[in-house]
């Protein structure tokens, strides 16, 4: 990567905010494919959805890494989200802070939980 | 002090309370402030969402439980409710989400008229939807 600080700093563009932009499509887009996948799964499994079928979609290495994956982009995407909100809204730099700390440390718990569910089924 | 450095001034002359309630809100922009409104309803309710996650997956008790958690009495039903809102919350942002995408990609779908098209097929294709799954929801089929 190249350098950015020091002399080399970069402090003009207005490129700072497109990682964050794309970032957001890219998972956004992951989380989509995600969806189907599990919509189709549950609409194409016969009869009434069981408790086998439900936990069945999850079983396979794929299908957990596949979730793995989207837990991860899940959790940069409301990241990016919840940041431009905070942004837009509260302008005392103090409390956007704390507010952007406590949303990190929600999320951090949240993407465990989720993740330590999905290696149970 | 230099004069890039002096406090510029700031113009601050819409009241949330006197002046938001007057505008006249183009369609583009309910699905704009909606897209926001619903992805921090589920982010507020993401424990919630994990919760369910949880349940109806980790073993066939918790999976019973899970049922039973929707089907009793009052409780069930505000648990449904506040699901059928995370199924509004998920449509709205996820069709957004694509018109977003969409507006990317293609210079046609940022035209004025492809705009409001799309902004108008976002509302009504989610509350269909929405309409359609909080009927499967509370057992109307």
């Amino acid at each position: 990567m190249a350098v950015n600080y020091g002399s080399r700093r970069s402090v003009v563009g207005a490129h700072y905010g497109t990682r964050d932009w794309l970032a957001q499509r890219a998972t956004a887009l992951l989380m989509a494919v995600f969806t189907i996948i599990v919509l189709a799964s549950v609409l194409f499994s016969r009869g009434p959805v069981s408790y086998e079928s439900w936990a069945g979609i999850f079983h396979p290495q794929w299908m957990k890494m596949l979730t793995f994956a989207t837990i991860l982009g899940l959790i940069y995407h409301v990241w990016v989200g919840m940041r431009d909100v905070l942004m837009d809204y509260v302008k005392p730099v103090g409390i956007r802070l704390a507010l952007q700390i406590l949303v990190i440390v929600w999320l951090a718990g949240c993407a465990g939980w989720a993740i330590q569910v999905l290696w149970r089924v | 002090m230099t004069e890039l450095a002096k406090k510029r001034p700031e113009f601050r002359n819409i009241n949330a309370l006197t002046d938001l309630p007057t505008y006249r809100m183009p369609v583009a922009a309910w699905v704009s402030i909606l897209h926001r409104i619903s992805g921090v309803l589920m982010f507020v309710l993401l424990p919630f969402i994990i919760w369910m996650f949880d349940t109806s997956v980790s073993s066939e008790i918790s999976n019973a439980k899970f049922r039973h958690f929707f089907n009793d009495g009052a409780l069930g039903v505000v648990a449904k409710l506040v699901a059928l809102a995370l199924i509004w919350a998920y449509l709205h942002h996820f069709i957004a989400g694509l018109r977003h995408v969409w507006m990317d990609v293609s210079h046609k779908a940022v035209a004025k008229a492809a705009g409001a098209a799309s902004a108008k097929f976002t509302l009504v294709a989610s509350l269909v939807l929405t309409v359609a799954l909080g009927a499967k929801l509370f057992g109307v089929y």
